[in-house]
């Protein structure tokens, strides 16, 4: 391509988007210059007459533009996406849990990406899994419950445990403390034999089999090694690097383990994103949850929609719910709460309250029967006529 | 004309006794209503001076008729002052907060600032109760505080220890209302309370206002008895113990039957003014159905709020069954001659349309055939009266009418109407048409417009609004009118275009090549605008004929350039453009169709490729034209060609039957092993699942690719000589899909995407052993539509459509209080004329529209600009 042209399609009023495809499009292409020139006016009238009009009613449609399609989303709430083995609500529940601002999402999965040196070796990806998904102590050795001397066995079988890359002294030291810190449970003393690689549980009672039996359950089931809310992971190649998908989120812990890329992991908790990484990642993970949940049921809406319930949704630096308990519910005025829901409550308190409704929203101007504040109820402008 | 009082604002406060009294305008004594004579009593509550709503009387206080007297309040002098269930939480945490003998609140001045910080600081929080610690010493009076407790619905009392025993000593209203009064204002201001106009004691009912007539209006039944209101009724209730209650005081009854009636006094006020308090039974009715009393009528969706104030009927409106009418312009709609002459629409006169206007009113209301141009209903002088043109008055009414008067003549041809389906979830559920009056008794639309408003014929409905005034009618007409509407908002894409049968029309006109003879091509081009022929692209034997493709590209605007591949294309690794076999790579140049099929993504409402392009080069009236030729030219062509399915479309051959028999015995025996394995316990279960749901995803795996074998043998068979095929192939309705299960095999049923579970103990129906795994124990089902299914077959069949119909029931209520929710999160948003998006109270939202300022609807799929196609339609080469 000409040089000048480039330097054209530069100094022309255009977004970046847009510059970048007209690249592309004419890259190695042979154009006149006449040519050329038809194209950028055409691409510039196009773009001038693609711009928003003052007045419209961007929230009505983006709502529309959300819900119309809700009516042809699937009910069916557990799908495999991608991942054989990983559950994920999907379609209009996943959407209604978006908007209704949960605090736990139904079923919480991470998607962590992996530093450059993990990403291409599957061996190197598996050994970050290991550090992350939750191994519970049986996983790691035999565990036998000798009723004779009232103890609890637990045979360490070393070469799991070099496999996974924790040594049998960290097993012997995070067991007991997570059987007394995590699960609660305090009724009891241990011993190690490190060179055997061997732990001894006693219950301080010594006369119940069946606190042995409830200790023994903890032994086998307490989480020696990985993130606890992280019941699983899965590793898998996806365009040329390795991924871990997870059950179950914890942002927060997973960030700090070796071989995390911080900055592309993400969760599907909205409301942990904004607490481990604040509003404004909340309100990219709203816009990225909604948009895919929607194009994954193949309904196609634009982006600027979701952007915009997200920015409403985050606008007060915390994630409101869309509904009674958020935006709706702490709108300005009372005669459009008292139309959404629990009517006469929001009357009462507003007496009290002495509160006073200016009337400038949609909801209040139709109840009192004047023109409402937006499109063309908007204009104030008035042609006085040539006389 | 004066331009109208606007509202500017609403305050809301509590009445006060006073203000109460004020208000009213007679103090209402007598419980009875009317006396036997059928006329109110006075003082009663029908009292005349509460407002009429017999037609003949006239208000004692304003004077004026029953249809413009608003009504006036009265008032009732209460016997002991009753608790406002309302305000049950308020008054708890008042008395809660407040000092038991002085009333002050029970904080010292610097815990009150820690809380709500000083004066010009705006930051502070009003108080709760839980700024206060319980059973503390007052900080004013040093009076020790007891703890109140409430007992729903209206009970406060306080509770002493008195030798380590618990008394409980209740509060008469009076009490409470006595401590309230002493609240001094600046500890209620601390409270988030506004003294001026809401003191606490005004909770405690003291007077009770008694609503207009007008608002609790009695009916008359058919047999002369009148039938209260139940508001009314409840008021009569209050008044006859509000009665009792002042003898009983006045003749000194014991405590006992004075705190008895007061009881009752509070039960019948509080169902007053809500008839569904929790831990209080509702009134009823003599019939046992519940009272309707005052907040039952603002509450829920039929409630004042949501049904009448928020949501209002209207008059020029009219419904009607629709059907289709492909013969029709997309932005006209066929409306009734019955309906036609029943709307009208007011038109002022003035020295240029007089005469017009008594032409229409000597025709009267009497429209009796398309033919002739329409009449009026009404005339309205300029006093406002209006005059029923009837046979008698028409010649003196055009003897009267001159400049100033209006006229109500009928819709015609050509007038601009509101079209509207239910639900209406998006803005294009309600578009504006063009008239056209049809015999018949439905309103008629081009199926074209149907996606926008998700119509069909089975027997839907829809509305009709005529816009009354020249405001209303313009913005009808630049607005909501159709061909502004066939693009969506929600992706920048077309809405309206081809469904069904214009698809597989176009679709069928325009594959491969044919030639046509001059009869057929002008068979083709009759309903469209053609004032040549193009020259004739091929001559054979001396007749002229004219390819598929020239009669198609005469509706097509000349200087069209665009390429694209139709829905029939299937995606090969390396595309053979022209030479595709499917002859799915189509090619415009300069407004002929060079190569390709025009099928569901040419011209597809949702897809429309052209029609797409169309709108951005030329505009959304040409598009809208190039909607109505091709839909025109497509039912000639399905006409010309011809297109039926029948039963005998679905067989197959013997050869492909014993082909699908193999394939399904193969995979039936295949389950059967798996099964084996699995109860043997040689099956290795995939990380993260058990055995059992291993094999269960195996065997929804074989039989899954089994139905899709049998789909491929069958779609072997079917060409495009099969009219289900050409329906799938262009999109127009249904999949191969649907095909394989009408002539290969059903296939799998599913409940919750699993195989079917339930029934009784291990198996799902008796017919088969208990723990039976087999394919066809579970749902599969072998046979096709076509052959039929067997019982057990039909059986399953039937479980997994039960799924489909209560998934769709479910899911409409769900999303459809989302999109509520959503709806009022958003209405109050606009983009203000500096780009940014505020709500109207002028909080800003967003700095730019979608951070670039793109209107989605006119955005290309979500892009600013549309550069391929501009690049595409200027070089004239694919890009």
């Amino acid at each position: 391509m000409h040089a000048e042209f480039d330097e054209a399609i530069e100094n022309a009023e255009l977004p970046v988007k847009t510059k970048g495809q007209l690249r592309t499009y004419l890259n190695g292409r042979d154009i006149t210059e006449e040519q050329f020139i038809t194209i950028l006016e055409r691409v510039i009238k196009e773009y001038m007459n693609t711009r928003i009009e003052a007045c419209e009613a961007v929230g009505i449609i983006a709502a529309q533009s959300i819900g119309e399609p809700g009516t042809q989303m699937t009910m069916r709430t557990f799908h495999y996406a991608g991942v054989a083995e990983i559950n994920v609500t999907l379609g209009l529940p996943r959407l209604i849990e978006i908007m209704d601002a949960r605090k736990e999402p139904s079923t919480p999965t991470m998607t962590i990406y992996l530093q450059e040196e993990y990403s291409n070796d599957r061996d190197r990806a598996r050994e970050v899994s290991w550090q992350i998904e939750a191994a519970p102590l049986h996983e790691f050795g035999d565990i036998v419950i000798d009723m004779e001397n009232m103890q609890i066995v637990v045979q360490l079988n070393t070469q799991v445990c070099d496999k996974r890359k924790i040594s049998v002294a960290e097993i012997t030291e995070i067991a007991p403390r997570k059987i007394r810190d995590r699960r609660h449970y305090r009724d009891f003393d241990h011993e190690v034999e490190e060179k055997n690689a061997i732990m001894l549980f006693m219950p301080k009672d010594r006369e119940s089999y069946q606190n042995l039996f409830q200790l023994a359950e903890h032994v086998r089931n307490v989480i020696v090694q990985g993130i606890d809310d992280i019941e699983r992971v899965v590793v898998r190649k996806e365009s040329g690097e390795y991924i871990l998908y997870t059950e179950g989120s914890n942002l927060k812990d997973v960030f700090e383990v070796e071989g995390v890329d911080t900055t592309r992991t993400r969760t599907n908790n909205i409301s942990e994103s904004s607490q481990v990484l604040g509003i404004e990642a909340a309100r990219n993970a709203i816009i990225h949850e909604a948009l895919s949940t929607l194009s994954e049921q193949g309904i196609l809406v634009d982006v600027r929609h979701i952007m915009l319930v997200a920015d409403m949704m985050c606008m007060e630096g915390e994630v409101k719910q869309i509904g009674r308990h958020g935006i709706a519910g702490e709108k300005e005025s009372v005669l459009s709460r008292a139309a959404f829901e629990v009517t006469v409550n929001h009357l009462l308190d507003a007496a009290v309250a002495n509160e006073v409704d200016e009337l400038s929203g949609v909801t209040e101007n139709v109840i009192v029967g004047q023109p409402i504040q937006l499109g063309t109820g908007d204009v104030k402008l008035i042609a006085k006529p040539l006389n | 004309m004066p331009s109208p009082k606007r509202i500017g604002k609403i305050e809301f406060g509590l009445l006060s006794p006073k203000e109460i009294r004020t208000m009213s305008v007679r103090k209402i004594i007598w419980a009875d209503t009317y006396d036997d004579d059928g006329f109110p009593y006075p003082q009663g509550l029908m009292d005349l001076n509460l407002g009429v709503i017999d037609p003949g009387l006239r208000c004692k206080t304003c004077d004026q008729k029953a249809s413009e007297c608003p009504g006036h309040f009265g008032h009732i002098e209460l016997a002991k002052p009753v608790i406002h269930v309302g305000y049950t939480r308020l008054i708890r945490k008042l008395l809660r907060v407040t000092c038991r003998s002085c009333s002050r609140l029970l904080l010292s001045p610097e815990e009150i600032q820690k809380v709500v910080g000083t004066e010009d600081d705006l930051t502070g929080d009003v108080l709760s109760e839980k700024d206060i610690k319980k059973e503390r010493l007052c900080p004013h009076c040093g009076e020790q505080q007891l703890k109140i407790n409430f007992e729903k619905p209206t009970t406060f009392s306080e509770i002493f220890v008195d030798d380590g025993k618990k008394i409980e000593h209740k509060l008469t209203p009076a009490d409470i209302r006595a401590r309230m009064e002493k609240i001094p204002d600046e500890d209620l201001r601390h409270l988030g309370i506004n003294p001026e106009v809401a003191r606490p004691e005004w909770t405690i009912l003291t007077v009770l206002p008694v609503p207009p007539v007008t608002m609790r209006p009695s009916i008359i039944l058919e047999n002369g008895q009148r039938s209260e209101d139940d508001l009314t009724h409840k008021l009569v209730d209050i008044i006859r113990i509000n009665q009792r209650f002042k003898e009983n005081q006045d003749a000194g009854a014991p405590q006992l039957i004075i705190e008895d009636l007061w009881e009752l006094l509070q039960y019948h006020v509080t169902t007053y003014l809500d008839n569904e308090v929790a831990g209080c039974p509702p009134a009823r009715h003599r019939s046992g159905r519940p009272l309707k009393t005052l907040s039952q009528r603002l509450k829920g969706k039929d409630g004042r709020f949501r049904g009448s104030l928020s949501g209002k009927r209207v008059n020029f409106s009219a419904r009607t069954v629709i059907s289709p009418d492909p013969n029709l312009s997309v932005i006209e709609v066929g409306i009734p001659l019955a309906v036609a002459n029943e709307m009208t629409i007011p038109v002022q006169a003035n020295p240029f349309n007089i005469e017009e206007l008594k032409q229409m009113v000597r025709y009267g209301p009497f429209r009796a055939s398309l033919s002739q141009p329409c009449g009026a209903n009404y005339v309205i002088r300029p006093d406002k009266r209006r005059i029923r043109l009837a046979e008698g008055n028409l010649e003196t009414v055009v003897e009267m009418l001159e400049p100033g008067w209006t006229v109500e003549r009928q819709i015609r041809d050509g007038d601009i109407v509101l079209f509207n389906r239910q639900p209406s979830l998006h803005r294009m559920s309600i578009m504006a048409h063009r008239v056209k009056v049809m015999d018949g008794r439905t309103f008629r639309l081009n199926p074209a417009v149907c996606p926008p408003y998700n119509a069909d014929f089975d027997g839907d409905e829809m509305n009709l609004h005529i816009p009354q005034t020249e405001e209303a009618r313009a913005e009808a007409a630049i607005l909501v009118a159709v061909e502004e509407n066939i693009l969506s908002p929600r992706f920048g894409g077309p809405i309206i275009g081809g469904i069904h049968d214009h698809v597989s029309g176009i679709f069928m006109l325009t594959n491969q090549l044919k030639w046509h003879t001059k009869e057929e091509a002008l068979y083709l081009l009759k309903n469209i605008e053609v004032e040549h022929l193009p020259k004739p692209g091929e001559e054979k034997g001396g007749v002229n004929l004219w390819s598929n493709k020239q009669v198609f590209s005469t509706v097509l605007p000349k200087e069209l350039n665009m390429v694209f591949r139709a829905s029939s294309c299937q995606n090969c690794e390396t595309c053979k453009r022209e030479m595709c076999e499917r002859d799915a790579y189509v090619r415009i140049i300069d407004g002929i169709l060079e190569s390709g099929t025009i099928d569901k993504k040419a011209i597809g409402a949702f897809d429309g490729q052209i029609v797409n392009r169309i709108i951005r080069q030329y505009g959304m009236k040409r598009a809208a034209e190039f909607i109505d030729d091709i839909t025109h030219l497509s039912i000639r062509a399905i006409m010309l060609y011809g297109f039926s399915f029948g039963i005998d479309d679905e067989d197959l051959s013997k050869t492909e039957y014993g082909q699908i028999d193999e394939v399904l015995t193969n995979a039936v025996n295949d389950v059967q092993r798996r099964i084996k394995i699995y109860e043997d316990g040689q099956l290795e279960a995939m990380p993260g699942r058990t055995p059992e749901e291993t094999l269960e995803m195996q065997i929804m795996q074989v039989l899954g690719k089994a139905r899709d074998r049998t789909g491929e043998i069958a779609g072997r068979h079917l060409g495009l000589g099969n009219s289900a095929v050409v329906m799938a192939v262009s999109g127009a309705r249904g999949s191969m899909l649907n095909l394989t299960q009408m002539a290969g095999c059903v296939g799998q049923q599913s409940v919750r995407g699993e195989r079917i579970m339930r029934g009784y103990d291990d198996r799902t129906l008796p017919h088969y052993k208990k723990g039976d795994r087999g394919s066809d124990a579970h749902g599969f089902i072998t046979h096709s539509y076509k052959s039929g299914l067997n019982p057990t077959e039909f059986f399953f069949h039937a479980i997994g459509g039960r799924e489909g119909l209560v998934d769709t029931a479910v899911r409409t209520s769900q999303s459809g209080y989302l999109q509520r929710r959503m709806i009022n999160a958003l209405q109050d948003l606009k983009v203000a004329y500096d780009g940014t998006v505020r709500t109207t109270g002028g909080r800003i939202i967003q700095f730019c529209y979608g951070e670039d300022g793109t209107d989605p609807m006119k955005s290309s799929f979500g892009d600013p600009v549309d550069v391929k196609g501009i690049v595409e339609s200027i070089l004239k080469e694919e890009v």
